[in-house]
């Protein structure tokens, strides 16, 4: 029986007096998508910034291939191999896509005593490594990251952390700010990598993009994990409900459905 | 295109054969509008002051400023792409002419260790600045305000305190004149020549050494920078060190030219170089920016600041145009820039739309 590469548990955090997460048990293994759902202000965030090193946990362990671990940096973790990405993706939008590819890990040619950036192979090295996640559309690592459409962000990011060795990736609300054509691009791109064997943690409130790729989901409602099933397990609805705090209420549940999709038109009237 | 081996080259900058495609790529680097904007200038006091300006002594009058304010614009336009500013520059200059006036014009003391301290200071200074930046987070235009401040008291204070006086007068052995404070066929400063090395310095560091992309990097997202693994603490002393230098470089070469170092003086610097750079389309909140740029906006605000002697105009207009010129620059620099954001990729007919 192989360990799962990550794995929670009994893990809870607080801030001062105040409990974000409590007693979280979640497991990860390779090539497998765990979709974590919850709300605005269930920890999500909290969750994340603890598998990424930035915070640690007050009580519980965190264990990597079976073994204990301990993040005292962002940087322990990035070591490990697990990779952060968020919503927007690059977060250098005047620097071309070569240059923010091998940001702090740049290729470097020498002539004579002069250390040299090499911009070609930087570009060629971006443009191939996102093309492999089927983004044929970037051919030129001269562009700007902030030229770039919020899905091609997303892909390109994504495959900086696989080219970089991630074992673990981890995407905070890839699809939040997209269209649906976008988001679909995206959902590919998250496929792909769990394909290559990667564990992937896929952070979203919203429940198709979830069930369209996922393998596994996690519920969290008020920094605790309300439900944790596999993949047709539970349909639509019920998801939805537990998000929205168990109140099955059908009509409710599709109303709050109906706002969380993505949609072109202007934001819903507040009843008069 | 070959912007990586052509930092540094005003010339690169226009050469080549110029197909609609090669043009496109051209408006789109951060130099594009300071290029425009020179060459505009440059027709109009062709024009406006006739043969005069394009003789040796018109070339020498503003190469001449161009090349002090250059010196310095040019790792202030570094610290600007790392998202820093630097004031402090503007008592660095009087403080390090004035150390080498008094350790070896009023002590007597070898030139080569005048300058050896003059330099430090500079040095000092930076790095100060950057550990305070680094460990306070209080922005670097505040803190090098401060700096500012406390170095121009302190040049105040000791020069009194130690010669009595608040000017000095230097008289360099010839060795140091001819490197430092010679006029070259009598009219131009040899600063020219050291104003071209440090462009080469600057145009590697920022666009040919991995360096330059930590830079973008720290301009872009320091949080971000710092997490990809780049030593942002140290490059942020390193680049106020070099602003350091260059100020206190300014500031020997201005005592060993005209002989007397003054507590007062160097303070125009600070408005100035930072036009320069914006002028050369470097972004002020960090990011984007190049070298080449920077040196055309250095020439482009040199030339209107002693062209305007060259016209009939009343002199005291050049501030009106380099003001107006300043406003004109940063419109047509965020216009390139958004241009420069929406380039796809051309050429192929009917190819990819984004």
């Amino acid at each position: 029986m192989t360990h799962p590469v990550l794995e929670l548990r009994n893990v809870s955090k607080s801030f001062g007096p105040i409990d974000v997460l409590h007693d979280i048990s979640l497991k990860v293994n390779a090539g497998e998508v765990l979709c974590l759902l919850g709300d605005n202000g269930a920890g999500k965030s909290t969750l994340i910034m603890t598998l990424a090193g930035v915070h640690k946990p007050t009580t519980g362990e965190i264990f990597m291939d079976g073994e204990g671990i301990r993040f005292d940096r962002p940087k322990d973790a990035a070591d490990r191999g697990i990779a952060t990405v968020h919503q927007f993706g690059g977060t250098f939008p005047l620097m071309s896509i070569g240059r923010s590819f091998f940001v702090g890990v740049e290729p470097v040619r020498k002539f004579g005593p002069l250390r040299i950036f090499d911009r070609k192979t930087a570009n060629q090295t971006a443009v191939k490594a996102v093309q492999e996640f089927g983004i044929t559309r970037i051919d030129d690592g001269d562009r700007l990251i902030g030229g770039l459409s919020g899905g091609e962000r997303q892909a390109l990011a994504i495959a900086r952390a696989v080219h970089f060795g991630a074992r673990v990736l981890i995407l905070d609300e890839p699809t939040a700010a997209l269209g649906v054509k976008q988001a679909s691009h995206v959902l590919r791109i998250v496929l792909e990598a769990k394909k290559r064997g990667i564990a992937v943690i896929f952070i979203t409130h919203q429940v198709t993009h979830a069930m369209a790729v996922g393998d596994h989901f996690a519920v969290l409602i008020r920094g605790a994990l309300a439900a944790n099933f596999m993949r047709g397990e539970k349909s639509r609805e019920e998801i939805t409900d537990l998000m929205a705090g168990g109140e099955a209420l059908a009509d409710l549940g599709a109303e709050i459905e109906s706002r969380m999709g993505p949609h072109d038109g202007p934001p819903p009237q507040p009843a008069a | 295109m070959t912007s990586v081996t052509r930092s540094g080259s005003v010339q690169g900058a226009g050469g080549g054969v110029l197909s609609p495609a090669r043009l496109g790529q051209l408006l789109r680097r951060p130099e594009a509008g300071s290029l425009l904007g020179l060459l505009a200038v440059f027709v109009f006091f062709v024009v406006a002051a006739g043969q005069i300006f394009v003789s040796p002594a018109g070339f020498a009058s503003w190469l001449n400023v161009a090349a002090e304010i250059g010196i310095v614009a040019l790792p202030v336009g570094l610290l600007m792409i790392a998202g820093e500013l630097d004031l402090s520059i503007g008592s660095v200059i009087p403080a390090s002419s004035l150390t080498v006036a008094i350790i070896s014009g009023h002590y007597g003391l070898p030139e080569a260790l005048g300058i050896a301290a003059a330099l430090t200071v500079g040095l000092a200074v930076g790095f100060v600045n950057g550990f305070i930046v680094n460990r306070s987070g209080v922005p670097s235009l505040i803190v090098t305000i401060g700096t500012m401040f406390a170095v121009m008291g302190l040049t105040l204070g000791l020069s009194v305190l130690l010669t009595g006086s608040t000017s000095t007068s230097v008289v360099p052995a010839p060795f140091y004149k001819a490197i430092l404070g010679q006029f070259v066929g009598g009219m131009f400063q040899i600063t020219i020549v050291w104003w071209a090395g440090f462009i080469l310095v600057a145009g590697y560091l920022l666009h040919v050494s991995p360096v330059g992309n930590w830079i973008y990097a720290l301009g872009g997202d320091r949080k971000s920078a710092r997490n990809a693994g780049i030593p942002t603490d140290r490059l942020t002393i390193g680049l106020f060190m070099l602003s350091g230098l260059a100020a206190a470089f300014v500031g020997v070469g201005q005592a060993m030219v005209y002989q007397s170092a003054q507590v007062a003086g160097g303070q125009s610097f600070i408005f100035n170089s930072i036009m320069c750079v914006v002028i050369g389309g470097v972004l002020l909140t960090g990011g984007f920016g190049s070298v080449p740029g920077i040196v055309l906006g250095t020439i482009t605000f040199a030339m209107v600041n002693q062209g305007i002697y060259f016209t009939g105009f009343d002199p005291n207009l050049g501030s009106v145009i380099i003001g107006a010129l300043l406003l004109l620059a940063v419109l047509m620099n965020d216009t390139f820039r958004a241009m420069a954001l929406s380039y796809a990729t051309r050429k192929t007919p009917g190819g990819p739309k984004p």
